[in-house]
């Protein structure tokens, strides 16, 4: 079932480039904003490596739905820092939306990265009906869509596991549980302690997992994605990741989380875990990370300076793509 | 073949089915039963328990799940029992079926129908005869079309299933079995389309423009029969609500002079607010203006009551348009 040890580490080593990378983008987000070259961001600074290992598990022609906090998932799908960098300067060439959408709202069609909207849970449904159609169309295609704890308090949520426990579809809904809808804590939001629990209730599989278990969200995300393309239904994947940023730049959460709380926090960083999984094994070391950091920062710096010279969105465009114009192709992937 | 508006219905999604095998039907109650109404009576055996297939009591995931089909390749065709509880699903309609394109900057798309028994007349009390037109009609990205008939019915339907952005399809309930002929008109057995976004002129006058859609039609159509002798009227059905073809509209005002709109749905806010704007606004048809612009409507109520005498009360019907037109045609 688990993959070989090498192959493992192989793995473990890529995401910890892209997450590190998704980091050091996230944090250069935040000090854009405060510079005033953008209005917003939403961090995902925390929720980085366990997106990427379940992310890694999928193909080219498998469907991503991510949410505002995906950014290492959609990286390790295949956008780039430019791409990312693009849609938070809201340039015309910006992949996900040209321009239309708030940063942090990813989307591209050719690399099946589901366009989002700012609604929670809608998202869920969505991935279950692609996971539908794909299915019926004969596809070998599965579909992993990611979502916060405040999510589950949606009745899209429900539905979405609901669906498709009754078909079995190729879904692995991933619960990036921090503990928090904004302020909200979770003990506000639920009676119950683990997420995962919630799958028994519509007949599907689910596991809760912490963020620094590199491993074990490893063998979970192998095992759903198996059981996903082999017909034997969904997985509900919760992983309890900390959120080591505000929940947008709009907020400041030193207001309702303690000093205490937030350096104990940062103590359960799975990026920090992977990095010590990695030494330990002798795959990461001082001077591969300062190289690794020196190569994300010099992307970092290109594709910032590339967004930022690129042109904004013409004024006479706000009125396309409202409806598909005549005679042009449907652009849906199928 | 004469049919029913509903036999009409029956036989575009049949007809479309067949045509493409991506068409897939789905919502509460239309597998083995049907459908309530028997919309798709008989579609579950011929095409299939994966083509045709019951779905939860939920109508977020109707609506949530053929966003996904629609995006995964497929061509979704949902129905929500009745338009009263389509409200579940509004998020999903309009923050995201009729966001998709745009926000995606025209990567994806949602080609799906949304079809949904509307309105009152049917005994249905506030939760089984609403109108709900106007709040999708104020969307960008979804189309709004009624039928009048099972001509168009049939027409419009094929072509709201094979349109690229989503539309809500809204079957006139309480004239989905009538056999008078205005209704019960005659079908070709194979499939043809209507255009969306065409408003059609049904009578010619010169004297006073009436313009509705859906089941009001009928009941104008009567009241220009009683006032046939006296009064010239020029009768237009709407058919599509979003686009609207303001021209077809524009230029029989202009010929008549006088505006009369009807709808079900409560005057406020309400579709005709639209077309008097449209006519207002328009410099050439606001200087041909004999008289004010009329609209009838519900009265301000949440919706229409249960009891025959207050549903009677409620609902615009050939009585109260032929007093309306009446007034209209000799205002001065």
């Amino acid at each position: 079932m688990s993959e070989k040890d090498a192959d493992l580490l192989t793995r473990l080593e890529r995401i910890f480039r892209i997450s590190l990378g998704a980091r050091r983008l996230d944090e250069r987000l935040w000090v854009l904003v405060r510079a005033g070259k953008g209005p917003f961001i939403i961090s995902g600074q925390g929720h980085e490596v366990p997106q990427g290992i379940i992310t890694s598990f999928l193909q080219p022609t498998d469907w991503l739905v991510p949410y505002y906090r995906s950014t290492c998932a959609v990286l390790t799908k295949g956008m780039t820092p430019t791409d990312v960098m693009l849609h938070f300067f809201a340039r015309a060439g910006d992949p996900s939306s040209g321009g239309r959408q708030m940063p942090s709202h990813f989307g591209d069609a050719e690399k099946r990265i589901v366009s989002g909207s700012s609604v929670i849970a809608t998202q869920l449904l969505h991935a279950v009906g692609i996971a539908h159609a794909r299915t019926l169309l004969g596809a070998q295609e599965i579909v992993v869509v990611f979502f916060g704890d405040g999510a589950t308090s949606e009745g899209d949520f429900h539905e979405a596991l609901n669906w498709a426990g009754i078909h079995k579809l190729p879904v692995v809904f991933v619960c990036e549980n921090n503990g928090y809808a904004i302020s909200v804590t979770q003990r506000e939001q639920m009676a119950i302690r683990n997420i995962a629990n919630r799958a028994r209730g519509y007949g599907i599989y689910g596991v809760s997992l912490d963020g620094t278990d590199v491993e074990g969200i490893a063998h979970e995300a192998q095992k759903a994605c198996k059981r996903a393309r082999e017909g034997e239904g969904p997985t509900l994947i919760e992983v309890r990741v900390p959120r080591l940023a505000a929940h947008s730049s709009d907020d400041d959460q030193r207001k309702y989380r303690s000093d205490h709380e937030l350096s104990k926090e940062a103590l359960r960083d799975p990026l920090a875990a992977l990095e010590r999984f990695l030494r330990v094994r002798g795959i990461v070391n001082d001077a591969t990370e300062a190289a690794l950091e020196q190569e994300i920062a010099s992307g970092l710096l290109a594709a910032e300076q590339e967004a930022e010279q690129s042109p904004t969105p013409d004024p006479a465009t706000i009125g396309e793509n409202v409806y598909l114009k005549e005679g042009s192709d449907a652009a849906n992937a199928s | 073949m004469q049919q029913t508006l509903l036999e009409a219905v029956h036989d575009a999604l049949e007809l479309e089915m067949a045509r493409d095998t991506r068409i897939v039907v789905f919502g509460e109650d239309v597998g083995k039963k049907g459908g309530v109404f028997l919309a798709t009576h008989g579609l579950q055996e011929r095409f299939g328990n994966t083509r045709v297939f019951n779905t939860p009591l939920a109508e977020s995931s109707i609506v949530g799940c053929a966003i996904g089909m629609a995006l995964g390749g497929l061509i979704p065709v949902a129905e929500i029992q009745f338009a009263d509880f389509i409200h579940p699903a509004f998020n999903q309609i309009v923050s995201e079926a009729a966001r998709m394109r745009y926000r995606s900057n025209g990567t994806f798309g949602v080609p799906m129908v949304i079809r949904t028994p509307y309105g009152g007349g049917v005994h249905g009390g506030l939760h089984h005869s609403q109108s709900i037109e106007v709040f999708y009609a104020h969307v960008p990205g979804l189309k709004v079309v009624v039928p009048r008939d099972s001509y168009t019915a049939k027409g419009l339907l094929a072509s709201a299933i094979r349109d690229p952005d989503p539309v809500i399809f809204l079957e006139p309930k309480k004239i989905y079995r009538a056999k008078d002929p205005f209704i019960y008109k005659e079908v070709c057995k194979d499939a043809y389309t209507l255009p969306l976004g065409n408003a059609e002129v049904i009578q010619e006058g010169a004297d006073v423009t009436v313009i509705a859609y859906g089941a009001m039609l009928f009941e104008c159509w009567k009241a220009t029969q009683t006032l046939a002798k006296e009064i010239s009227i020029e009768i237009i059905d709407l058919q599509t609500l979003r686009p609207l073809d303001a021209t077809t509209v524009l230029q029989s005002v202009q010929k008549t002079g006088r505006a009369l709109v009807v709808h079900e749905d409560n005057m406020f806010c309400g579709y005709g607010a639209e077309i008097a704007a449209e006519i207002s606004e328009d410099p050439d048809t606001f200087t041909s203006l004999a008289a004010p612009i009329v609209r009838l409507a519900a009265p301000e109520v949440p919706a229409a009551p249960y009891s025959k005498a207050l549903e009677e009360a409620f609902m615009p019907n050939a009585e109260k348009i032929v007093r309306a037109i009446k007034e209209l045609a000799y205002w001065k």
